[in-house]
Parts: structure tokens; C-alpha cells; sequence
């Protein structure tokens, strides 16, 4: 498999790694150099490559992969209450969870396709949501959320309110008070956790890499240039789909593992539709069917859900004290409309303004941006990676 | 007896609410082939008419009280409507009182302008595209024009009342010859009149006019359509501000159930997706069945009785018989092969 | 709108220095784990202290964040020692002198908890790992201050709730860095239900229904269990899904049931909705066994009550504060917040603003910021003069102990925000419980390092 990879490759992927460990160095200039924001980075770009592996490949539009994330922190915190508060377990847990569950949903949903398969992950994905806030609150603690607490002093307290944790017990391993996670002692918070998490994304993109390099992916690819083609010369594509999904389910386990294991919280609105949307949105973004697009993507909303919302007229103030007042107060005014509580306003602006003048988001951009200093005049465009026109077929 | 009676009414309401965002909805995906994620925008905009109209009728001037205090205790500053010294203190009663039927004259204007600009200005350009592409370009426009409706009302609901002739509940049962038990809100009586209305409106100007007909040529295929010369693209225009302006009227007649806030539309769109869906793609009968089949479902699974066998059944109904019936019915109710399955 | 901000420029560039400070320093090797020079999380080392606002600015309760942070901004300026002192003027502890805390100007940052519990912990972790924020406060669901407690005592800083109702918060989720000012729905059944019976009389069938999710129960078990207490009984408590939207489902077996009370537990949108329809239902004009069918709203905000415009007339409930108070501290506060801003405050504002006053007052007594020396100053504290009468911050569960207002809508409002009326003041003695009650356990302090 790693044959099939060119010197650009290895390239790439020396050079994405560079990228995402320097991140606390790189980031320091535009405020975003604190460890729950660079957790972030990693985990929901470990969600969007493992996303892209369905959609950008196959096509398919799952509308449904938060209710692997957030089954996946499900599992992962369940793992801290019952067994230990290292963190190798949890993953492990919530990956194979994830996997089940997405194996499940997928059986069902991919024997459907185009919008049907959406609505069926979609739906999938809101009765999970909703069991979760509601019915099933012994497991999942409602509209709270799933948290680790000290051990239980006697079997009446109810698991969710109190944990066992069978391992730690068994070696003895003193807690005070409510323990962290930690990998064989190293804590799982803060910078640490970050790096835990750059690893994984690393990996995750060279395991994403490997399967659109394979053949495995190539056969994805056809399923999405052309389906029928592939079932008329007698190739049945539906494992494939099947496979593609329960991957990116497992990715999708994953990132929901990493958001427990750095914050050992789960809470249902991971599984709501708009988490799911949120996905969706970072890969299209990024730029689908790309590898390094989702990430980005995933990097873009996540720095303006966290950042862009705290600009205040205090900051705003502060960052343009260099003009004269009333000129001052004009700008703040005006930027006020879009950052701080409008933050909501650019994010929607920024979809907008990317899909209407960079079809192949932004990674789209930096291949224009390429073109533009190869070879001063435009050579042909070349057909965009991305997604095939569904729209006229009848 | 009168319990099941009841909820029928219930679902019947919601499914009229429910086909009428569908069915805007699912026109616009059958004609100009848009998944159009601002459709729920759409509606709240139309909710939002009837607001506007209410807040310019009541465009005052202020009066200082000489005998009330503010909570400051300063004098109190009052507010009189223009309208009140216009037309009189009756006229102006009745016009208020009425404001959300009369905002429907408002909504159609706003609406039809709405939606032509959008579709000139931004959906024309995305027929050739990708679904992702529409999506996403449309959910950013949907938040941004909640955005810009936040920036103006906040973020609280805003109560409307209906005319005081219909804000109370009929006695049904009365008519009926069933108990005294059952009865049912004029104004919900009201809405789901005016649902039929819209949705046999919709229909007849599909079914029955020249117009209408070259739309449903346009929706079985559209390129031969384009081949006999008719300039299709402008009846997609139409199509387009049609489907704008029945989503606002639904969200403005709506007004007096749901106090609505900017957030409302968002809350509505992925129902209308699963109503459109289950209902099959791009077929406006499917989405009209499948709004009444999902409303009235969802009624009686609220029941205690059915709760109490299946805890949590209401919550997740709609999408439990959305599973169904797309497993069942491949293409939902009434979808055609070869419509968004790729 | 600028006129009325007198002392706007001076608190926001307040804010901005605390913004701008972070900008400038090199995080990486200046904080965190690697370089904690000092005996606890985020001890200020220049002369400001950063406290971190976090209220939801999107979504639902975006109305009601925003008051908070106008509360929040009202009290930095007291604190400061700018503007008319409000609350500060008529607090029973004189420790604060309007010179900020402890000598240090009071900056502060501010974040959107999206009132999701994900997105409120994500930004309380911003402001304390990348702003120094050295206490978090705010919120406006049980959910999310909840969530957030529990991230305040991880990381080692104070956390003073802001609006949350939930047992849990002080109950079965408390912790030792968490306080709450606010009062919770044990205390609104003890303090409602003699109200409802001397109102209602004692032979009363009730009908739930309740937001089926944590404070929704909580608030559903309390009024069941003071109701009852009183003879009424419980004919049937049905669950809705939170943002049902539309409840005609729920409402009509209302009809049937045979009961002459429906309570609505529900809060904010699902409040709005469901006592409007239930209103168009014509609930409240029918007569049931021989009495008039009434409609209770266990959880009243007048902010969101507006939402219900004519709908609330006559209806109980209670409230943790109204501006129509007339003590002194209630009379400040509502001048001085109403002069800012042209309207009167609500009650998220009036907690939020309490609860920065008490954290300040609680830091300048213990000479430090200290997590766990603050804490020790707030518990079993007793103070008066913030517009609740007198107040103790219980040790046991670090929940204040207040009296509780039943409010009733007003028949004959004579602004938009003269909605609710105080029908009776309980006092606290009729609303304290045991600490046991509850459940749960403090733990010991994290002072974060």
C-alpha cells in the first residue's frame, strides 16, 4: 500500500505533521495558542478526515456522523467510570463502539442513496439525540451530561453518580477528589493532551492518505464518478460502502473519544443535527474529496466559534486605539455587527463568500493561488476534486 | 373517543403547517433542482412580516403622563400610536387587533420580492452546482439573514395575538353531538382552513393554468423544455418567489401559535426535509400527504396511553417513520425514480 | 444609545487591556502547567483582575445573556469605583472601597456559552487558559452551570453561577469551587404551594407537564411533593420534548383528564409556547369539578414572560428577584442599571450582578484571589442590602438562602415590563432544607495547582 505513495506524498505528509506540531508556536500571533482550542483543531479535524473518507470519496452525505461522536464519548467516559482513567482503554472502547454502531446504521441507510441516505443518517442521528436528552438519561445523565465522579462509597449510589473504576481500584491507584485522565500517569489535559491529540490526527491523516492511495479507495472514488457503471459490470459496491462508512464512523468514535478524554464530559447535543451539520460544513469548506481541506475547514469554524466570539467592544476598542475617537467608535460599531454575539453573522458570511467564489473551498483557493505563481497566465482549470453535479439526472 | 377525535384535529393542524413549508420546499427542488437549506429561513422571515406590520402600526409618538410615573420614578413617557390619531381609537383597534391576517398582504409582497432577488441574485448561479455546494451556500444565507433579524428584534419570541373574535376555542363537540370536552382553538381551526386553501391555490395554479403546465414539463425534464424555446428560466424565477411566499404566509398565519423568534425557521427545517423526503423528492402531492401522515402520527403518539408502552415514542416518531417508509417505499410516498438518489 | 454610557469607554477599555494583555505575551512558556510561579491558577501578577463573563449570546437565551453582561458591566464599573456604586452603596459588607479588588483594577472577558454544555465549557477553558480569567460566572441554564462548576474546579478557579434553577447545582453536582446565589425549585414548591392553597383551596387535581430533561424533573418532583403535602392530587405528569414547539398534542388530554390545575414546568421557549396555547386552548376559561381551571408557571422570567405578552395574567409563579422591590438595595440597583440602560434589569441580570458584587466583596475579605481562601470567605457569610433582605451563603452546600418571591401576572400592566406582581414574600425560614436532602459532595478546593 505504501508503494503506491509518491515522493509528493511523503512530502505532504512531513510537512502536515511540521504544521500541527508547531501549532502552539504558529498560532500565538492571531490568539489562538491555548491548549482547549488546539485540542479542538486536532479532534475535529480527526472528525472531518475521517468524514471526508465518506463523503469526499463515495458522495455519499451522511447528515448523521455526530451520533458516532457522541457515542463515542459515551463510551469513553463510561470507560473512565467503570474501568480506569487511563485513557488507552477509553479509546479503544470508543472505537469499537463507534464501529458497531456506525455498522448498524450504515447496514440500514446505505440501502438507500443521494438524499434518502441523508435523511436516514439524519435520522438515525436525531432519535439518538433525543433518547439520549431524555428516555435513556440513566446512561447518558440527560441534559447534564455524562461526568467522571469520585468512587461510589456504597453499591446503592447509582453508577452515574458514582464511579468504581474495576482497574484502578484492583492496582490500588489513589484518587483525590475527582481524578483526570492520564495516559500511565501523564495527564490528559491541557498542552499534553494536545500533542496526544496531534499525534492521532497525524496518524488518522496517513491512515486517510494510505486508503485514498489504495485500491480500496480508488474503487470509492468510482462509486462516486459513477455507480451504476461499477453494478453493470457486475461489482457490488455495496461493501464498500459499507466498509467507507464504518471507517469513518470509527473516526468519527474517535474524535468523540479525544473530546472525553481531554474534558471528561458528554453531553447529548454532540449527537444533535447541528453537530452533524457542523461536519459537513467543515469539509465542504475545506474543500471535500481533499485531504488536508477538512481540517482546515475544521480549524476555520472552531477558531471563530471560540475566538471570533469573544471579541467584545472592550477588545474591538482596544485593538483599533489607534485611530482618532470617533473614527474609533464608527469602526467598533461596525465590526461589532460581526464579531463578539454576531459571530454567528461572519461564520454564515464566510460559507457564503467561500462557496459562491471558491467551488472546492478554500483549498480550492490555494490551488488558484499555485496556478497564479507557476505560471503567470491561466492555464485550463482543472476539473475540481470534489463533487460531481447531482443535480440533472433524471 | 373524544381524546382520539381531538388529536386528529391536532394533526391535522400540524400537518397543514408541516405541508405547507414542504411544499415550497420540495417545488423548488422538483423545478430548479435547489436544496434550499434557507427554506426554514424563509419561513421565519414570513413570521417576521407579520411582526414588522404589527411594530409600523403601532408607530407612536410620545406623551408626557402627568399623573403615571415610570420605574424611575420620572414622569412616565406614553406612547400613542399614529394610527390612533389618524383614524380614530376604533379603527385603529380593529387594525391592530387584525394585524396578523392584513400582514398576509404584507408577506406576499415581501416575500415574492425575497424570494426573486434571492434566486436572481444567488440561487441562479447554483443550479449547475453540487448539492454540497447549495447546501452550504444556503445554510450561510439562512444564518445570516437570521442574523439580521436578531439584530433587530433580539432574540426573545414576540407574542402575537390573533383578532379577539378567534382567540378563543370553539366548542366543536357541540357542533358534533360529541361531549363538552371537546374543543378546539378558533385560531388553529383557522390556520388549517388556510392551509387547504394555499395548498389547493398551489395546485390549481399548477394543474390548471399554461404557466403551471410548461412548471411540471419543467419538472419532468427540464432540457426538452428548453429545446421547444419556452424561456424556462424565468418561470423558475416565479417557481422561486412562489415557494418564498407560501413558506412566509404559513410562518405569519403561524404567528399567533408559535410567538415567533429568529431561531424559528432552524427549528423547522429539518422537519421539513423529513416531511419533503418521506413524501418523495420533487413530488408536491408526496409532500402534502407526508405532512398529514407525520402530523397526525405525531399526535397520537404524545398519547399517555401509547407513551406509557413505548417511553419516548413522541420524541422520536417523525424520524422512526421516516426510517420506515424509506426503507418500505424506496423513493418515499410518491417519489419518482431517478429523482436525488445519486 | 452613547449617551447614556457615560463611563462607557473606560470599563470597555478595561476589557480591552485584559484582551490585549494576552494578545501580546507568549503563552507557551509563560503559563500553564510549565511556569506557575504562584500558589493557585491565574493569580494576577499586574494591576488588574481578570474575571470571565460567560453567557449565552446565540440561541435561545441569547436575550437574557445579554442582560447578564450589561449586569456584569454595571457591577465592574461599581467595583471600580465609577458610576453611582448601585448595590454597593446598600451591601451590608463594607470590605470593597471602589478602588477595584484587593487594590487591582477589575478587567474582565466574555464568552458564548450557546447554552450548550460543549460550547460553554470550551469558552470557560479560553478565558481561563488563554486570558487568565481568575473566576468564571454567568449562564442561564442548569445544564451548562453545571457543566461549567465542574470545569472550575478541574482547573482550579471560582465558578459563581448565574441564572440556574436545578436542584443538582447545589445538590447532587456540587462542588467546592461552585457557588450559587440563585434560589432552586425546592425552594420555589415550598414557597409556592401555601400561596396555591390559600388561592386554590386544598382539593385541587394537578396536571403536569414537564420539559423532559433534568430541571424540568427536579422542578416536577418538587411541586409534586409541597402539592401534595397540601391534599392535591397529582392526576397525571406527561413529558414533552424540549422545544416541542407546538404542544396541541400535550394539551388537549388536558381536557379529558379530569383535572382542574395544569402545571407547566417549562422554562424560557417552551414556557412561551405551551401557556400561550394552552391560553388558546381555552384552559382558563373552563370550569372543571366545579371550580375555575387555573394554570401555573412554577419558574417565572419576566424577560421571557414577555414572549407570553397577555397570556400570563393571573398566573403563579415564583421568581428570585423583581425590580418592583422596594428595600433600598433593590431601589439602587434598579436606578442604576434602569439610568444606563433605559429599562429596567431582570432577574439574571440581578443575580449575575449580585453574584460579582459577593465574589469581590469575598476577595477583598480574604486579602487573595485563592480559590480556596475565597471560598472560605463565602461560606456562611450573611449579608443583606443586595435586594433579597438577608442572606446566607450556606457552608454546607454553598447555596444563599433567601426569601422567595411569589409572583403573580399582573391583570393591569402599566409598561411592557411591569408584567409580574409580588403577591407574598416567603421567608427564608420556610424554605430552607436539610443539606442531606439533596445528596451530593463538595470535595475539597482545587486552587489549580
Amino acid at each position: 500500500m505504501l508503494g503506491t505513495f509518491s515522493r509528493s506524498d511523503w512530502l505532504l505528509l512531513v510537512i502536515f505533521s511540521a504544521v500541527v506540531l508547531t501549532l502552539p508556536w504558529t498560532l500565538e500571533p492571531i490568539g489562538a495558542a491555548y491548549p482547549d482550542l488546539l485540542q479542538k483543531f486536532a479532534i475535529y479535524g480527526i472528525f472531518a478526515v475521517g468524514f471526508n473518507i465518506l463523503f469526499g470519496l463515495t458522495g455519499y452525505l451522511s447528515f448523521g456522523h455526530a451520533a458516532f461522536l457522541g457515542v463515542g464519548s459515551y463510551a469513553a467516559v463510561w470507560s473512565f467510570k467503570l474501568l480506569t482513567m487511563n485513557v488507552l482503554p477509553a479509546l479503544a472502547l470508543s472505537i469499537a463502539i463507534a464501529g458497531v454502531f456506525a455498522l448498524l446504521i450504515g447496514y440500514i441507510s446505505l440501502r438507500r442513496a443521494g438524499i434518502y441516505f441523508s435523511i436516514l443518517t439524519l435520522a438515525f442521528a436525531q432519535m439518538s439525540y433525543n433518547l439520549a436528552y431524555s428516555v435513556l438519561t440513566p446512561i447518558t445523565n440527560g441534559e447534564t451530561g455524562l461526568q467522571v465522579r469520585a468512587i461510589r462509597k456504597s453499591a446503592e449510589v447509582s453508577l452515574r453518580d458514582g464511579d468504581v473504576r474495576i482497574i484502578d481500584q484492583a492496582l490500588g491507584i489513589p484518587e483525590v477528589g475527582v481524578p483526570i485522565t492520564n495516559l500511565f500517569g501523564m495527564k490528559m489535559s491541557g498542552y499534553p493532551g494536545f500533542y496526544f491529540c496531534a499525534v492521532l490526527l497525524i496518524v488518522c491523516f496517513f491512515i486517510a492518505m494510505c486508503i485514498s492511495r489504495s485500491n480500496f479507495g480508488m474503487m470509492l472514488k468510482a462509486i462516486k464518478s459513477n455507480q451504476n457503471r461499477l453494478n453493470y459490470t457486475g461489482i457490488h459496491t455495496r461493501p464498500y460502502l459499507i466498509a467507507a462508512f464504518v471507517i469513518s464512523g470509527m473516526y468519527a468514535g474517535l474524535a468523540g473519544s479525544l473530546l472525553s478524554i481531554t474534558d471528561p464530559i458528554a453531553g447529548a447535543e454532540r449527537m444533535q443535527w447541528t453537530a452533524s451539520g457542523e461536519v459537513v460544513l467543515m469539509t465542504i469548506l475545506g474543500g471535500a474529496g481533499t485531504l488536508v481541506g477538512p481540517v482546515l475547514g475544521a480549524g476555520l469554524i472552531k477558531y471563530a466559534e471560540q475566538k471570533v466570539s469573544s471579541w467584545n467592544e472592550g477588545i474591538l476598542h482596544g485593538a483599533f486605539s489607534f485611530l482618532p475617537e470617533p473614527v474609533q467608535d464608527f469602526v467598533v460599531e461596525f465590526f461589532s455587527f460581526f464579531v463578539g454575539e454576531g459571530w454567528h453573522l461572519t461564520l454564515g458570511l464566510m460559507f457564503m463568500i467561500i462557496v459562491i467564489f471558491l467551488p472546492g473551498g478554500v483549498m480550492e483557493g490555494f490551488r488558484r493561488l499555485r496556478r497564479a505563481f507557476a505560471n503567470g497566465a491561466s492555464p485550463p482549470p482543472r476539473p475540481v476534486a470534489t463533487t460531481t453535479p447531482i443535480a440533472e439526472r433524471d | 373517543m373524544d381524546a382520539i377525535f381531538l388529536q386528529i384535529l391536532n394533526g391535522l393542524d400540524k400537518g397543514g403547517a408541516y405541508a405547507l413549508i414542504a411544499l415550497g420546499l420540495t417545488l423548488v427542488f422538483g423545478t430548479l433542482g435547489v436544496v434550499n437549506f434557507a427554506h426554514g429561513a424563509l419561513f421565519m422571515l414570513g413570521a417576521f412580516c407579520a411582526v414588522t406590520l404589527n411594530r409600523l402600526l403601532n408607530i407612536s409618538f410620545e406623551r408626557v403622563s402627568e399623573t403615571e410615573k415610570d420605574f424611575l420614578g420620572n414622569p412616565r413617557v406614553e406612547k400613542v400610536p399614529y394610527i390612533e390619531q389618524w383614524f380614530g381609537p376604533d379603527l385603529a383597534g380593529f387594525l391592530l387587533d387584525w394585524s396578523v391576517p392584513i400582514s398576509i398582504l404584507l408577506t406576499i409582497v415581501v416575500m415574492a420580492v425575497i424570494g426573486v432577488a434571492m434566486e436572481r441574485g444567488l440561487i441562479k448561479h447554483f443550479y449547475k452546482r453540487p448539492h454540497a455546494d447549495q447546501i452550504l451556500v444556503t445554510f450561510g444565507l439562512a444564518i445570516v439573514l437570521q442574523e439580521i433579524v436578531r439584530h433587530y428584534f433580539g432574540a426573545n419570541p414576540i407574542p402575537q395575538p390573533a383578532p379577539d373574535i378567534v382567540a378563543g376555542a370553539a366548542n366543536v363537540g357541540s357542533w358534533l353531538g360529541l361531549g363538552d370536552n371537546v374543543i378546539y382553538p378558533w385560531w388553529r381551526l383557522v390556520y388549517f382552513l388556510f392551509s387547504a386553501l394555499v395548498i389547493f391555490a398551489v395546485f390549481a395554479f399548477l394543474q390548471f393554468t399554461t404557466f403551471g403546465m410548461v412548471v411540471r414539463a419543467g419538472m419532468q425534464d427540464r432540457e426538452t423544455v428548453g429545446l421547444l424555446g419556452i424561456n424556462i428560466q424565468r418561470r423558475f424565477t416565479v417557481v422561486f418567489g412562489l415557494a418564498a411566499v407560501v413558506a412566509g404566509v404559513a410562518g405569519a398565519m403561524y404567528t399567533p401559535i408559535l410567538p415567533p423568534d429568529y431561531h424559528m425557521g432552524m427549528d423547522f427545517l429539518v422537519l421539513s426535509f423529513v416531511v419533503v423526503v418521506v413524501g418523495g423528492m420533487g413530488s408536491l402531492g408526496g409532500a402534502v400527504l407526508a405532512g398529514f401522515v407525520l402530523g397526525i402520527l405525531q399526535s397520537f403518539a404524545s398519547m399517555n396511553e401509547i407513551k406509557s408502552i413505548l417511553p419516548g415514542i413522541d420524541q422520536i416518531i417523525v424520524y422512526l417513520v421516516a426510517v420506515i417508509v424509506l426503507l418500505t417505499r424506496p423513493r418515499g410516498l410518491m417519489g419518482r425514480r431517478g429523482v436525488a438518489e445519486e | 444609545m452613547k449617551i447614556l454610557y457615560p463611563n462607557r469607554r473606560k470599563i470597555l477599555q478595561l476589557g480591552a487591556a485584559a484582551g490585549a494583555a494576552t494578545l501580546a505575551t507568549p503563552h507557551f512558556f509563560s503559563r500553564g502547567a510549565f511556569a506557575q510561579s504562584m500558589d493557585y491558577r491565574n493569580a494576577p501578577t499586574g494591576d488588574t483582575v481578570t474575571l470571565g463573563f460567560n453567557v449565552p449570546q446565540t440561541g435561545a437565551y441569547a436575550d437574557e445573556g445579554a442582560d447578564e453582561l450589561r449586569a456584569y458591566q454595571l457591577a465592574v464599573e461599581h467595583l471600580n469605583g465609577e458610576g453611582d456604586g448601585g448595590m454597593l452603596n446598600t451591601f451590608s459588607s463594607k470590605a470593597l472601597e471602589g478602588n477595584g479588588i484587593n487594590g487591582k483594577k477589575v478587567a474582565f472577558v466574555t464568552g458564548d456559552t450557546q447554552t450548550k454544555s460543549d460550547a460553554a465549557r470550551a469558552s470557560a477553558k479560553r478565558m481561563i487558559e488563554n486570558d487568565d480569567a481568575v473566576m468564571i460566572t454567568g449562564g442561564s441554564s442548569s445544564g451548562v452551570a453545571i457543566a461549567v462548576q465542574g470545569l472550575c474546579q478541574e482547573a482550579g478557579v471560582i465558578f459563581m453561577a448565574g441564572l440556574t434553577h436545578s436542584n443538582d447545582t447545589t445538590g447532587k453536582d456540587k462542588r467546592a469551587n461552585g457557588f450559587r446565589h440563585f434560589f432552586n425549585t425546592e425552594m420555589t414548591g415550598a414557597a409556592l404551594a401555601p400561596v396555591l392553597k390559600n388561592a386554590y383551596g386544598t382539593d385541587r387535581k394537578a396536571y403536569h407537564l414537564t420539559a423532559d430533561y433534568t430541571w424540568g424533573w427536579s422542578q416536577e418532583e418538587s411541586i409534586k411533593k409541597y402539592t401534595e403535602g397540601l391534599g392535591w392530587e397529582t392526576v397525571s405528569a406527561v413529558r414533552t420534548p424540549l422545544g416541542a414547539g407546538d404542544f396541541s398534542q400535550y394539551l388537549t388530554p388536558v381536557l379529558n383528564s379530569g383535572a382542574d390545575v395544569l402545571v407547566l414546568n417549562h422554562y424560557g421557549k417552551d414556557m412561551v409556547n405551551s401557556l400561550t396555547q394552552a391560553v388558546q386552548f381555552g384552559l382558563r376559561d373552563k370550569q372543571v369539578n366545579g371550580k375555575d381551571f387555573v394554570i401555573v408557571v412554577p419558574l417565572y422570567s419576566r424577560l421571557m414572560a414577555q414572549g407570553a405578552g397577555e397570556n400570563v395574567k393571573g398566573i403563579f409563579g415564583s421568581t428570585n428577584w423583581h425590580w418592583s422591590l422596594q428595600d433600598e438595595g433593590s431601589k439602587a440597583f434598579v436606578k442604576s442599571f434602569g439610568e444606563k440602560y433605559g429599562f429596567p434589569p431582570s432577574q439574571a441580570a440581578h443575580t449575575c450582578y449580585s453574584q460579582a458584587l459577593l465574589y469581590a466583596d469575598a476577595c477583598q475579605r480574604a486579602g487573595t484571589f485563592q480559590p480556596s481562601e475565597v471560598g472560605k470567605a463565602l461560606e456562611g457569610f450573611e449579608f443583606d442590602g443586595l435586594g433579597n433582605g438577608p442572606v446566607l451563603y450556606r457552608a454546607a452546600d454553598h447555596q444563599c438562602f433567601k426569601d422567595v418571591l411569589v409572583v403573580k401576572g399582573k391583570e393591569n400592566p402599566s409598561s411592557e415590563f411591569d408584567l409580574l406582581e409580588v403577591v407574598e414574600v416567603t421567608p427564608r425560614a420556610q424554605v430552607e432544607y436539610d443539606p442531606e436532602l439533596l445528596g451530593g459532595e463538595l470535595g475539597p478546593y482545587n486552587d489549580g495547582v
